[in-house]
């Protein structure tokens, strides 16, 4: 690519440098306390220290990436380092902060442009600006999502976003051991990606351990290659072992296990993410009401502590059946399965591989336990790569990333960055509506008046919510009631994009020709 | 028009990039007992509440002229107190009289600041975005690209959303008022001029380019028919605007007066603080502020004001045109930034604004003059912390002209319209061919002296003799730039001949 499309792409990020003087979340007291762990402490006590509430749990890469972060952050201030220093916050700590979070990125830039190396797109116009790679790299990098939760509530999804979508690249340019080893470091960064991992798997296995398919494109058994079995063992094996052998050496393999999956945590989060669980929840309470209005229901019975209170804790469901975490599990393997069949029976290569892990993502923000809203980002930012490819994608990735950022807004809840909220919102939504739109105007229109209705319905949501409810009296009686409209609002969206991919993946003919891979 | 869609884009990028510099600090923040002119609007919108419009200008108990007194026209008056009863409406505290002084906190700076994106949302940024839709022989990309160049120029951003005013009330009114004049709709364009000049007086930078403009249209229509007609009209609309606006003062003499002596400080100097202009910098060199005296000072300013401007707006009368009309705002301009009485470094936005019009036209030299307008405003900046923001949105904006005007391909001499100039040169010194390629060098020499003054302010601690000397020197080479502008700009409107007017535009 000439410099001039890479430029016009990567130009947006400049402007992320002047968000770095907005409030701070908590998110910060969390990184701040791991760098103190890291720096200060040695790697024995890394997963036992609870000084502070915010103990690590991310896997040993991301603590080993805070320790080499601490020995740069020593030189802005010192005392951001000391365990005690709990919320301690210097401009020179959040400066640095900010910093590395926007120097990180540059892996996710390149990663980018790997991407849309990939793309091959037709050629819609001559237009630089209809160009299917230059579309994708804006909504990758200009990605609302991904800019609210890194830049202002402040994580570090960019780089490991950009690991991930390194790892597609490489499985698209057929380098497979590469695809593998940047998954399996990615894995031992943020263990959320297990999410993704079954796709990976059956990936792997069926289209690059069998070299080659039948004429109809069925398995060919006797195809099988224990040498690349192997090496991907090895890989993967090499990558653990480099991670998790120290504290294997130590025996504090089960403190490490409990600590990255607390499952203590109830089934939603203090805000629910739009997932299968939150309609499930609404329901519930819908009943429950309805139950005491009809007097079905004794009121004695009904347990104290509401779900909507804030509190993040064990609770029971009044009317429904109460769920528990082998449960969301069951659901979640339920809801894979047809995909990764779909991936083994009927491979189209690395297209169809994108798309089961799509769903993987997705189903898992679906019926997963303690799902935060940000983890829909993992299935938003695959999806633009399919996006830019088939009308279809494009309808559903629009309604998808709309509503997923949509309910994101509750995360930014301070008057100063209301209108930077709302203007980054629609300059997305429009964007992207409006270079789809064009990319494939020669197809029937993306959207049908039910999904224009509830996309439009977005805005007197957010007007009722943040303009028009602090000002009601409902405000003091029911507080949570915007954030249950929200999430509720947008599981409604979230879940039509889920079954509209799941049935296009299903209903989609399997490729015809072998390909010798 | 179509890709409406993209002008929306725009748009909302302008406006974010606005409200993200507003969440850096004001002018004067935390610096008790001045604080700065984040606490003169706010005082403003206090002394304009509390007390009857009789006493807003003159010197009284409850009114100390000295601290904040008003000093712009009424118009602003008039504005601060709307401010005022939106203020009241949400919190008293923030204009009662006397005791709200120095008042500081996030929700009163959140509502000043969403004050000052009102009134950008209304005025100025659809007059932008009119302008472009407007332009002719350009293809509607190089429109979207223009107002974007437009809308992310820094130093408007960095002064009204940063070290806080409203400027972009009064810009926005002047840009209506040259939108209404170059499309012909004369007494529109007017009225929203003397609005402009009633919101600050500095806006009489621009008058003498629409005078002329104006006059030159009834000369060309005629003056014993439809000339005089015109022009007729176009003096009661300005009476009639100024009357309007000046109605509560008009009812005494001495409040008239004292309202002009408020706008017109003539006994405060030649000029105050460091500024970008000739006698700022020559004061360097020979302390003119002290040696002459004061009548002298206003003569002699007065003079090399008028000189500099003459042969540009004689040029304008006797061939009024929309391109020379925009042109000559910018050389007029310059001029009464260069040489007038009592300049404010933040004039200079007064120059830039005709300067973005003729962005599309020519855009190496626009952009240039830009980028220089910007670093002038340096020391400023640095004194309300808002270096970041600074250096961010003059990358950001450098980054938007280079890809959408390609800028360093249009450096020829046809396309720095230099064409006739060289041409003529070339008749009496036929070596004259270097035009060009001494623009850019001379490009590249300011822009390196830019970033390396830029960098040796920030992190450089001055000599204990000499405590100003970064912004001094910031002033010197700003002036040195504005300079060279000033006789290129003269340059380009005295040899646009006709014949520069059928060359096909490129785009």
């Amino acid at each position: 690519m000439d410099v001039g499309p890479r430029l016009k792409a990567w130009k947006p990020r400049s402007n992320h440098q002047m968000v770095v003087c907005i409030h701070h979340s908590t998110d910060f007291e969390v990184h701040r306390n791991w760098l103190a762990i890291t720096h200060s402490l040695p790697i024995s006590q890394w997963y036992y220290e609870a000084t502070s509430e915010w103990t690590l749990d991310y896997p040993p890469f991301f603590a080993w990436f805070e320790y080499i972060l601490s020995h740069v952050a020593k030189y802005f201030d010192q005392e951001m380092l000391n365990v005690r220093n709990l919320n301690y916050s210097s401009s020179r700590t959040l400066l640095f902060q900010r910093f590395s979070v926007i120097f990180m990125d540059v892996l996710f830039v390149y990663a980018v442009h790997e991407c849309c190396k990939c793309i091959d797109g037709k050629k819609v116009g001559k237009e630089l600006t209809e160009k299917p790679k230059f579309i994708l790299s804006v909504l990758l990098l200009w990605n609302f999502g991904l800019l609210i939760v890194d830049h202002i509530h402040f994580q570090y999804n960019g780089f490991l976003f950009g690991l991930m979508l390194l790892s597609i690249a490489r499985l698209f340019q057929k380098r497979h051991m590469e695809g593998a080893f940047f998954f399996a470091v990615l894995l031992h960064f943020k263990h959320i990606y297990l999410y993704v991992a079954p796709a990976y798997g059956v990936y792997l296995l069926r289209s690059y351990c069998f070299t080659a398919n039948k004429p109809d494109g069925s398995i060919r058994w006797n195809s099988f290659s224990f040498v690349r079995v192997i090496s991907l063992g090895l890989v993967v094996f090499l990558v653990s072992a480099l991670s998790l052998g120290p504290f294997l050496a130590l025996n504090q393999l089960p403190q490490v296990f409990s600590r990255l999956f607390p499952f203590k945590r109830g089934l939603c989060h203090a805000y629910w993410a739009p997932n299968f669980w939150a309609l499930y929840n609404a329901l519930d309470k819908v009943l429950s009401v309805i139950g005491l209005k009809l007097k079905f229901l004794d009121p004695n019975n009904i347990p104290k502590a509401s779900m909507t209170s804030g509190l993040v804790q064990q609770f029971q469901h009044t009317v429904l059946p109460s769920v528990t975490p082998l449960t969301t599990l069951i659901c979640t393997l339920i809801a894979i399965l047809p995909s990764i069949f779909c991936l083994w029976f009927k491979p189209q290569g690395p297209r169809g591989f994108l798309r089961c892990l799509t769903l993987c993502a997705l189903s898992s923000f679906m019926f997963g336990w303690h799902v935060h809203e940000k983890a829909i980002l993992l299935a938003i930012l695959p999806m633009s790569l399919l996006s830019v490819q088939k009308a279809g994608d494009a309808s559903i990735f629009l309604i998808l990333t709309t509503t997923g950022h949509y309910s994101l807004f509750p995360l930014l809840f301070t008057a100063p960055e209301l209108p930077i909220k709302i203007l980054l919102m629609l300059l997305f939504t429009i964007y992207s509506i409006s270079s789809l739109k064009t990319l494939f105007r020669k197809e029937k229109p993306l959207f049908n008046w039910m999904e224009t209705f509830y996309l439009l319905g977005l805005g007197p949501l957010e007007v009722c919510c943040e303009f028009v409810f602090p000002f009601t009296s409902w405000k003091v009686k029911y507080p949570f009631l915007p954030l249950l409209l929200t999430s509720v609002y947008c599981a409604v969206g979230i879940t039509y994009a889920w079954f509209k991919l799941y049935v296009s993946v299903l209903i989609d003919p399997p490729v015809g020709k072998t390909k010798k891979q | 028009m179509e890709k409406w869609y993209l002008m929306t884009i725009v748009v909302l990028i302008g406006l974010t990039v606005r409200w993200t510099v507003s969440l850096n600090s004001y002018s004067g923040a935390g610096k008790p007992p001045m604080f700065g002119d984040y606490e003169a609007q706010r005082h403003w919108q206090e002394i304009t509440f509390n007390l009857p419009v009789k006493q807003w200008y003159f010197n009284s108990s409850d009114n100390n002229l000295q601290y904040w007194g008003l000093d712009y026209p009424p118009l602003t008056a008039y504005h601060s107190l709307l401010c005022a009863y939106v203020a009241k409406f949400i919190n008293p505290d923030w204009i009662a009289l006397h005791t709200s002084r120095g008042y500081e906190s996030q929700a009163h700076k959140l509502f000043m600041r969403t004050t000052v994106l009102i009134a950008d949302l209304l005025i100025y940024i659809p007059a932008v975005v009119l302008y472009c839709c407007c332009l002719k022989d350009i293809s509607t990309k190089k429109k979207i690209a223009n107002a974007l160049c437009i809308l992310l120029y820094p130093g408007l951003i960095l002064i009204d959303y940063g070290h806080f005013q409203y400027n972009s009330v009064s810009l926005g009114f002047a840009l209506w008022g040259v939108l209404g004049v170059s499309c012909d709709w004369d007494l529109l364009g007017s009225l929203a001029f003397c609005l402009a000049i009633n919101y600050k007086q500095m806006e009489l930078y621009h008058s003498l380019p629409f005078f002329c403009f104006l006059l030159g249209k009834c000369f060309k229509k005629g003056l014993k028919g439809k000339g005089f007609v015109l022009l007729v009209k176009l003096a009661c609309t300005v009476v009639a605007s100024f009357v309007l606006c000046w109605l509560p003062f008009f009812t005494e003499r001495e409040q008239t007066l004292q309202v002009l002596r408020r706008l017109f400080p003539v006994d405060r100097g030649l000029f105050e603080d460091k500024v970008a202009n000739i006698w700022c910098s020559f004061n360097v060199f020979l302390k003119i502020r002290d040696i002459l005296p004061r009548h002298i000072q206003l003569i002699m300013s007065f003079c090399f004001t008028f000189l500099s401007l003459l042969p540009a707006c004689i040029k304008l009368t006797l061939q009024p045109s929309s391109k020379g009309f925009r042109l000559t705002l910018v050389s007029c301009a310059l001029s009464f930034f260069l040489f007038s009485f009592q300049v404010h470094e933040k004039s200079i936005l007064l120059v830039s604004l005709p300067v973005c019009l003729v962005l599309s036209e020519i855009p190496f030299m626009s952009t240039w003059f830009l980028l220089v307008s910007t670093f002038s405003l340096l020391p400023l900046l640095l004194k309300d912390e808002l270096l970041m923001p600074s250096v961010v949105t003059t990358m950001a904006f450098f980054i938007a002209c280079v890809t959408s005007f390609s800028i360093f391909e249009k450096t020829s001499e046809e396309e720095l319209q230099l064409k006739s100039f060289s041409i003529s040169v070339r008749k009496y010194l036929p070596c004259f061919t270097f035009l060009s390629r001494m623009i850019q060098y001379l490009f590249l020499i300011s822009v390196i002296t830019m970033v390396l003054l830029t960098l040796m302010t920030v992190t450089l601690d001055p000599p204990q003799k000499l405590p100003d000397l970064f912004s001094v020197l910031v002033c010197f080479v700003s002036c040195l730039n504005f300079l060279f502008f000033l006789v290129y700009f003269n340059i380009i409107i005295m040899w646009d001949s006709k014949s520069g007017r059928n060359q096909k535009k490129i785009s």
